[in-house]
């Protein structure tokens, strides 16, 4: 009886869902994602429904939902429904399991790179002839260079930001007070915090504020390619790996009896045809032959890691990001 | 006849009123109540160090200042308005009347965009004035300019019905009895406005301080320096700090309450003066 009308509801759902209700009753899943990764997945999901159709006969449908990476966390800690999670924050993931268990703790072992099926780091954005001649990190605490980027409290962009200003001088100097004097200088030349990736990248290049964005390098790369010749990018030859972490939401998935569409879809990123959109979506990905192909729209760069000079995640997440933390210090001026 | 049936036309007070308090409470008290329970959770040393922390209190005056900033303005220009809607004929006057409510039907984060686009130094309204030092978007003027745009309607929707409401005898009367236009308007007119007036400015000094959506995209957010109370009570949430986001949800709330509360005994003492008078 009671199988029976969750049966009829999911019935009903799925004709107001779909238009065409003499079609089979589509299987969905959500897909809950941050801010600037609307028109990746907004090419991957069609590939993922025809991958799915032919290799099990389904028709399926993917939804996508985007904002602030935190802010996502927070809306599917909250109730909303997301099957899977993609992320810009190993922070933002490992909260689903801190404050809600939604998931179990061995979530990065359960996919290659450790859940991360492709990656990035911050690059900069400036205009045209590079007028203030911005190259590296050293460059963006200068006086009179005017920075644009994302919230750190808000924004996984934006915090990524941050911590690769920290830790490009920690990595340079050895020294934690000078890293933490450099990143107040470097918050210090910010002339706006955008609480989102995407609402930085329409100030500088839009409104014309300051003169670099910091954002993700697909980003940088993506909108260089969309405005022309007004902006260009520059990939400082040191950075920080930018990784993007998805998993199953396994309580979510569990209840909406998913799992298996979820799982499917997650493997599917990191596919050659998925690792292929991504690339085009100027994203570094791991698969090799992918990886090749698209090598020269790359330049290469020392990446240096959270784990390696920042001590992982969850001590960042203490020191930095934490209520009152480094982030905090220098981040509030006086 | 009876002057006992007066005031009841329909039947079913109870059921009316009882529909009515329990929509009041699901929709305004569960939420206030779910938020001081969160607050009350934390422990009252968390949330003071949350409400009084110093970034915190540059969030106040900030968007006190510009609140403030921005009713005064409403004030004049509502007031104008108003005046102007209610006691002219022209043609386009309808189509006026309807663009008023205009922010009330935009959604503020659009509202938002369209005045920093309008107003940063690469739209035209900025490239107006970045030349003479007025720098409006990512600067508390363009909080200013946020919060007045999404709030001048309560100023004109509450004088605009008074205003029309006027009996004309009463301004006849004053004239025959030989005042002068000024003495008119600032002994007759004004004092009749005054309850719509301060209540209408009240709405909208709320409606400022509670602005979130249009602002955020014109402020440029920088700590102590352009970043409003709301913002900050957004990113204590981001933070999944829910004491602090709380604790300032907590003083906005009592600053409104203030606000509501001070409007309120005007009101009582201007209502007692004039019955004495």
């Amino acid at each position: 009886m009671k199988r029976r009308s969750i049966l009829l509801l999911a019935l009903t759902a799925a004709v107001i869902a779909s238009p065409a209700a003499a079609r089979a009753p589509a299987k969905e899943i959500l897909n809950v994602s941050y801010d600037v990764s609307r028109e990746t997945f907004a090419d991957i999901n069609p590939a993922f429904v025809a991958h799915w159709k032919k290799t099990t006969g389904q028709d399926v449908k993917v939804n996508q939902s985007h904002a602030g990476s935190s802010a996502q966390a927070r809306a599917v800690l909250e109730g909303l429904q997301a099957d899977v999670v993609t992320f810009n924050q190993v922070t933002d993931v490992q909260a689903l399991r801190d404050k809600g268990q939604l998931i179990p703790a061995d979530w990065r072992a359960r996919l290659p790179n450790r859940s991360s099926p492709y990656y990035s780091l911050p690059a900069f954005l400036v205009r045209a002839g590079n007028p203030k001649g911005i190259k590296t990190w050293d460059d963006l605490v200068k006086p009179g260079v005017g920075i644009v980027i994302p919230n750190p409290k808000t924004s996984g962009n934006g915090r990524y930001s941050y911590l690769a200003a920290y830790a490009y001088a920690l990595d340079k100097t050895k020294d934690p007070a000078k890293a933490k004097a450099f990143a107040q200088k470097f918050l210090a030349n910010v002339v706006v915090f955008d609480t989102g990736g995407r609402a930085a990248t329409t100030s500088f290049v839009e409104k014309g504020q300051g003169d670099v964005l910091i954002t993700f390098e697909a980003e940088a790369l993506g909108t260089a390619k969309e405005v022309g010749p007004k902006v260009q990018v520059v990939t400082p030859p040191v950075s920080l790996l930018a990784e993007f972490p998805v998993t199953v939401v396994d309580k979510v998935a569990d209840q909406r009896d998913s799992r298996a569409l979820a799982e499917g879809y997650l493997k599917f990123l990191y596919t050659p045809p998925a690792q292929t959109i991504l690339a085009r979506h100027y994203y570094r990905v791991s698969d090799r032959s992918v990886s090749a192909k698209y090598r020269q729209q790359f330049k290469p760069t020392r990446i240096l890691t959270v784990e390696q000079v920042l001590g992982g995640w969850e001590k960042v997440g203490k020191d930095h990001l934490a209520s009152g933390g480094i982030l905090d210090q220098v981040f509030v001026r006086k | 006849m009876s002057s006992r049936r007066r005031g009841r036309v329909l039947p079913g007070f109870g059921l009316s009123l009882g529909v009515t308090l329990s929509y009041l409470s699901l929709i305004v008290l569960a939420p206030l109540a779910a938020l001081l329970w969160k607050a009350g959770d934390a422990g009252l040393a968390t949330l003071w160090a949350g409400i009084s922390s110093e970034r915190a209190v540059a969030t106040y005056r900030l968007t006190l200042g510009t609140a403030l900033a921005a009713t005064a303005f409403n004030a004049v220009v509502g007031f104008l308005l108003a005046w102007v809607l209610a006691r002219y004929r022209f043609p386009g006057r309808r189509l006026l009347d309807a663009v008023v409510d205009l922010p009330f039907a935009l959604p503020t984060a659009v509202a938002g965009i369209a005045l920093s686009a309008i107003f940063a130094p690469t739209g035209w309204a900025g490239a107006l004035l970045e030349p003479l030092g007025l720098k409006v978007a990512y600067a508390p003027a363009g909080i200013a300019v946020a919060m007045a745009f999404t709030s001048i309607p309560f100023v004109v929707r509450s004088l605009q019905p008074v205003l029309e409401d006027l009996e004309p005898e009463v301004e006849e009367a004053a004239f025959t009895l030989g005042a002068g236009d000024l003495a008119v308007f600032a002994r007759v007119i004004f004092p009749a406005l005054l309850p719509a007036f301060l209540s209408g400015c009240a709405l909208a000094f709320s409606r400022a301080l509670g602005e979130f959506g249009a602002i955020i995209f014109i402020a440029g957010n920088i700590p102590m320096e352009t970043e409003v109370t709301t913002l900050l009570t957004y990113i204590r949430l981001e933070e999944f700090d829910y004491p602090g986001a709380a604790g300032l949800a907590a003083a906005m709330l009592a600053l409104s309450f203030v606000t509501l509360f001070v409007v309120n005994a005007l009101q009582l003492w201007r209502i007692r003066r004039e019955g004495r008078a």
